[in-house]
């Protein structure tokens, strides 16, 4: 098991590190540092003005050679610019020059300057990826169990009436984009269209203080859109084990309706499902945005679109980093679980 | 325990039942005025094939139909009390506890995610209310019934770290664990190897004594039937056409059915040259489109126009003079039933040519990581799949390769056929060596030249394909034909030559019946005019009834063709009739080799001798010795020490000083080309009996 765990972890950071840096290289094509000299200096710069600009800070090093900055395994740029004042990569404003470190990349957990928000990237990141977390956690408490309960009361009578009901519903609501069902759901809930009123319209006063008046609707948006999606899995994976022989045993064995759903069939049937699941989290951390945006709440999909629409590259690699831990780390758990789950499967 | 009141009489009697299902298009019949009555402790099997709606008349019993099943007319009754009256709690209750039922395949019937222990001790827990401790004491004693060893392990493991027969003897216990009054076994043992077959056989009989249980036993084998049974009840296309007890139905058959199903089958004394099989001409009927009166009227050989075919039903009528025999034929008191067959053609038995093919010390070691999933690299075991195979094989030969699953004859099956590339020694086809050669890199001559039929036809037709093209596309891949009309003909001539019709070439293999797929499967074999045909069990998949149609067409092509034929089996009947020579193997190793008569008789090795007794033969005048294997087949992972037979080897004690468990003996030879493995003496080889005994009639 531990063997397993190593040798995941070991394929995650070689994913983290091919992942990071094509979007370094992406984000490092001479159009868009040009866009980004020009977004901090002037937008009238002219072309040398622009070529001294990121020449002075670094910019025009080879890419391996910025690469290997930013992870901090190459010491940190000292370039005497053509203004003649000396501009190093790991001196704070506050530090001389001559003091300042050699190295200061991820590895040393400098993860950089947010041009767009003029913050450090960590603590955007820090900060975003909590708020995000928040929504995750209720979105997934609501999900999950509402999902699987509608996809095993669906599955376990297959072509029933309450099926039929279940399924419809779930298609429904899967084929239910955030857009359409959040802005539904604002006019019914949150506006004076219907009158309802229940719910705030705008999860912004969420960000300090949550409360289930201005958080219900977007966890209600994003859980409503996915949980269609898990139930048919589950309703499916269901269905195929009510069909099974073994199910018949324990009917023949005289095992009554209820324990034969409890005791034969959910352990079962949970099986294909549980990977589903694990992929809805990194699903979730980037697939926020439209909701976010809709309910006004800064999360990390909010600053990914941020990010990536003014070329902050800093920020971007970070995003990119905690998405690819994310998803690893989600499939890693999935594969453990997947182990307790069926007990067919061992590891050792 | 039973709720239900005390009870003389028959256990289970089912008068005139009629089951259908109903689609949206029609309503199905698949069981019509069926009766059938099993007395206390008496064991009734139930034999037809596939279609024939013997597993419908179980799931009836069960009153466990589906959703589009129903019950349409009789009644099932069940010591006194009819069950289509029960309700769902009753019903219940006597499900798992007065009725239990054994399964086909016992992996599926085990729930995977639940230990074993669990699923027993539930049945006792439900039915008698009594505690958890009280139970797992009960399960504990019937797993040792049932001869598992070790049951604490056995009851705290899950059922995939079980072998088949180990899974098997747990479902047998999960039916005995409330000590029911009848036991449904619906086809207990195909799923499993001949020697396990037999020792779950002799359980049940055991069994079925110990706690007498009565017993409705389903099964498509004859001789199963008659080494379990008491009473029989034939059935075909969804009713019953004879019952009777078991001396009567099998030694005084009043049917045409039932006598064309035993001509159908290998019993001894049958002969592919001398006394070929009779297969029954035509095809199964379909259940919506049963002919009018007799249902077996189209393929019968007495029918007669205007009698039986007439608009009415056929009625079971009673046979007089033996005790409970019944026929549902109007002519039976006409037919002579003594009168000889007559429709068989003897043939001469073609010359042996000269060798084709020759194997000299192959050796096939597959390498596999010792933790399979997630681990990689670190200790790798070694998987002796063959183990020094040294045979030739001459033209019009037919060979036959014998052995349980797990003994290596698919594994050399792929290494000829070049799936698989082998670790040592030669094949040498024509004196070329082509044992190092992939299929790839093979030349089409090759290729063209070593084809396969396989097991199962169902599968190795791709589904979306028309025959005719799948046929043809072999033709290509093997250049036969300057042109498609030229490919066209030659097709035309493969389905002449297989025995389908021309039209057959435009069908889909859905439109087809599983005979005629493994028909299609000959002619692609046949297509680039192969010399040596691999026959991986190429009608075990297939119904009584049709195997022998196969059976008979394989040795006509064979005739014609003059093709070498490796005949890869594990049923002994049909080896016999066929094979000119035998090989054994065991676990990798060729244990014995010799022509058909030489390994049939004494001196044996001592597994053929167990093979042969666990062989079961529909003939009530044999007498078999009864051999049964303990234990399971060794893992090829983990081979004993010494003689790869060893760990079940009932002649082990005759070798003097353990030589069976450090050396692997040497291959020897007999008289005539006889091969046996084995350390046993002379001496004592000679005073090994026959294991199958043909009374004198």
């Amino acid at each position: 098991m531990g063997r397993f765990i190593l040798r995941r972890v070991g394929v995650m950071l070689l994913t983290a590190l091919c992942l990071t840096f094509i979007v370094f290289f992406l984000t490092n094509l001479y159009p868009n540092l040009e866009k980004m000299a020009k977004t901090e200096g002037n937008m009238r710069m002219s072309d040398a003005e622009v070529e001294s600009y990121l020449n002075n800070n670094g910019y025009l090093q080879p890419v391996l050679v910025k690469y290997g900055q930013w992870l901090g395994v190459l010491p940190g740029y000292v370039i005497e610019g053509t203004d003649g004042k000396v501009r190093a990569k790991c001196a704070a404003s506050d530090v001389p020059i001559e003091e300042a470190p050699a190295f200061c990349g991820v590895l040393q957990g400098n993860w950089g300057y947010s041009n767009r928000l003029k913050k450090d990237v960590d603590e955007v990141i820090g900060e975003k990826l909590a708020l995000t977390g928040m929504l995750m956690f209720w979105v997934m408490l609501l999900m999950v169990p509402s999902a699987l309960i509608l996809g095993v009361l669906a599955g376990m009578r297959e072509g029933s009436k309450l099926d039929r009901t279940l399924s419809t519903f779930s298609i429904g609501t899967t084929a239910t984009p955030e857009y359409v069902s959040g802005v539904l759901f604002i006019a019914v809930f949150a506006s004076s269209a219907v009158g309802l009123k229940w719910f705030k319209g705008t999860a912004t006063s969420a960000m300090d203080n949550i409360t289930f008046e201005n958080f219900f609707l977007p966890v209600l948006t994003i859980a409503v859109y996915g949980m269609g999606y898990i139930a048919r899995m589950t309703r499916a994976s269901m269905a195929e084990v009510m069909t099974s022989q073994y199910i018949r045993t324990a009917r023949l064995k005289g095992v009554s309706f209820p324990n034969i759903v409890m005791k034969h069939a959910l352990r079962n049937a949970l099986i294909a499902p549980f990977t589903v699941i694990m992929l809805q989290f990194p699903w979730l951390l980037n697939g926020v945005v439209i909701v976010e945006t809709l309910f006004n709440y800064k999360g990390f999909g909010w600053a990914l679109v941020l990010a990536a629409g003014n070329n902050d590259i800093e920020l971007l690699l970070g995003i990119s980093v905690v998405s690819v831990v994310v998803v690893l780390v989600t499939q890693l758990i999935s594969d453990i679980g997947y182990v307790y789950l069926n007990p067919r499967i061992s590891v050792s | 325990m039973s709720k239900l009141q005390a009870h003389d009489g028959p256990i289970l009697e089912i008068d005139n039942l009629s089951i259908s299902f109903f689609t949206r298009l029609r309503e199905i019949p698949a069981v019509m005025d069926f009766s059938v009555s099993v007395q206390p402790g008496e064991a009734v099997g139930l034999v037809g094939e596939s279609g024939c709606g013997k597993s419908t008349v179980a799931l009836g019993v069960m009153q466990d139909l589906g959703v589009n099943g129903r019950v349409v007319g009789g009644t099932i009754r069940f010591k006194g009390r009819d069950l289509s009256q029960m309700s769902a709690e009753e019903l219940r209750d006597i499900r798992g506890n007065e009725i239990a039922m054994i399964y086909q395949e016992p992996m599926a019937s085990l729930n995977p995610a639940m230990k074993i222990g669990k699923q027993l001790i539930e049945v006792p827990m439900i039915h008698e209310g009594i505690g958890e401790k009280e139970a797992w004491q009960r399960a504990l004693d019937v797993v040792r019934d049932v001869k598992l060893p070790d049951p604490e392990r056995i009851l705290k493991s899950f059922p995939h770290q079980l072998s088949g027969g180990q899974q098997q003897r747990i479902v047998i216990a999960m039916a005995l664990m409330s000590k029911p009054s009848l036991l449904i076994l619906d086809e207990p043992t195909t799923a499993l190897d001949v020697t396990v077959e037999a020792a779950v056989v002799e359980l049940v009989k055991d069994l079925g004594k110990k706690y007498g249980t009565s017993m409705l036993f389903i099964s498509h084998n004859l001789g199963l039937v008659l080494e379990t049974c008491d009473r029989i009840c034939v059935m075909y296309s969804g009713e019953a056409v004879e019952t009777g007890s078991i001396r009567d139905v099998f030694d005084k058959m009043r049917h045409p059915y039932t006598q064309a199903l035993f001509r159908s089958i290998p019993l001894p004394g049958a002969n592919k040259n001398a006394r070929p099989l009779v297969a029954i001409p035509g095809n199964f009927p379909l259940p919506h489109e049963r002919p009018q009166g007799c249902n077996f009227g189209p393929r019968c050989d007495y029918f007669e126009e205007g009698r039986c075919n007439r608009a009415e039903g056929i009625p079971m009528e009673p046979v007089l003079g033996n005790e409970r025999h019944a026929s549902r034929c109007l002519r039976f008191e006409e037919i002579d039933w003594n009168a000889p067959i007559k429709a068989s053609v003897t043939t001469e038995a073609p010359e042996k040519g000269e060798v084709v093919l020759k194997i000299d010390n192959l050796k096939k070691y597959y390498e596999v990581a010792a933790n399979a999933l997630f681990g990689k690299g670190g200790d790798t075991k070694v998987v002796k799949a063959n183990e020094t195979l040294s045979f030739e094989a001459r033209e019009s030969e037919t060979l036959a390769i014998v052995g349980e699953s797990g003994c290596g004859k698919s594994t050399f099956a792929k290494v000829l056929m070049g799936l698989e590339t082998a670790t040592d020694g030669q094949i040498l086809l024509d004196n070329r060596n082509i044992e190092g050669t992939r299929i790839e890199k093979r030349d089409t001559k090759t290729v063209a030249d070593v084809q396969m039929v396989f097991q199962n036809p169902f599968d190795t037709l791709n589904p979306s394909m028309t025959v005719g093209r799948q046929i043809t596309r072999a033709l290509e891949v093997f250049g036969v034909g300057k042109n498609d009309a030229e490919r066209r003909a030659e097709l035309m001539r493969l389905l002449d030559l297989v025995k389908l019709p021309r039209e057959f070439a435009d069908r889909m293999p859905r439109q087809l019946s599983g005979g005629q797929k493994q028909r299609v499967g000959i002619a692609r074999a046949f297509a680039g005019g192969a010399r040596i045909v691999v026959a991986d069990e190429p009608v075990s998949a297939l119904d009584v009834s049709v195997q022998a149609a196969v059976t008979d067409l394989l040795m006509e092509i064979q005739r014609e063709k003059k093709t070498t034929l490796l005949f890869i089996s594990h049923d002994l009947s049909i080896v016999r009739y066929l094979s000119d020579r035998v090989m054994v193997m065991y676990l990798g190793h060729v244990v014995e080799l010799g022509t058909t008569e030489q390994v049939f008789a004494p001196p044996y090795h001592p597994y053929t001798e167990a093979l042969l007794s666990a062989v079961p033969i529909a003939d009530t005048s044999v007498e078999k010795k009864h051999i049964v294997l303990e234990g399971d087949v060794p893992s090829a992972m983990n081979p004993p020490s010494g003689c790869p037979f060893q760990t079940r080897c009932r002649w082990k004690s005759q070798v003097p000083a353990g030589l069976c468990e450090i050396e692997v003996p040497p291959m020897r030879t007999l008289d005539d080309g006889h091969q046996l493995k084995c350390h046993l003496a002379e001496v004592k080889l000679a005073e090994m009996e026959p294991v199958i005994k043909v009374a004198a009639e």
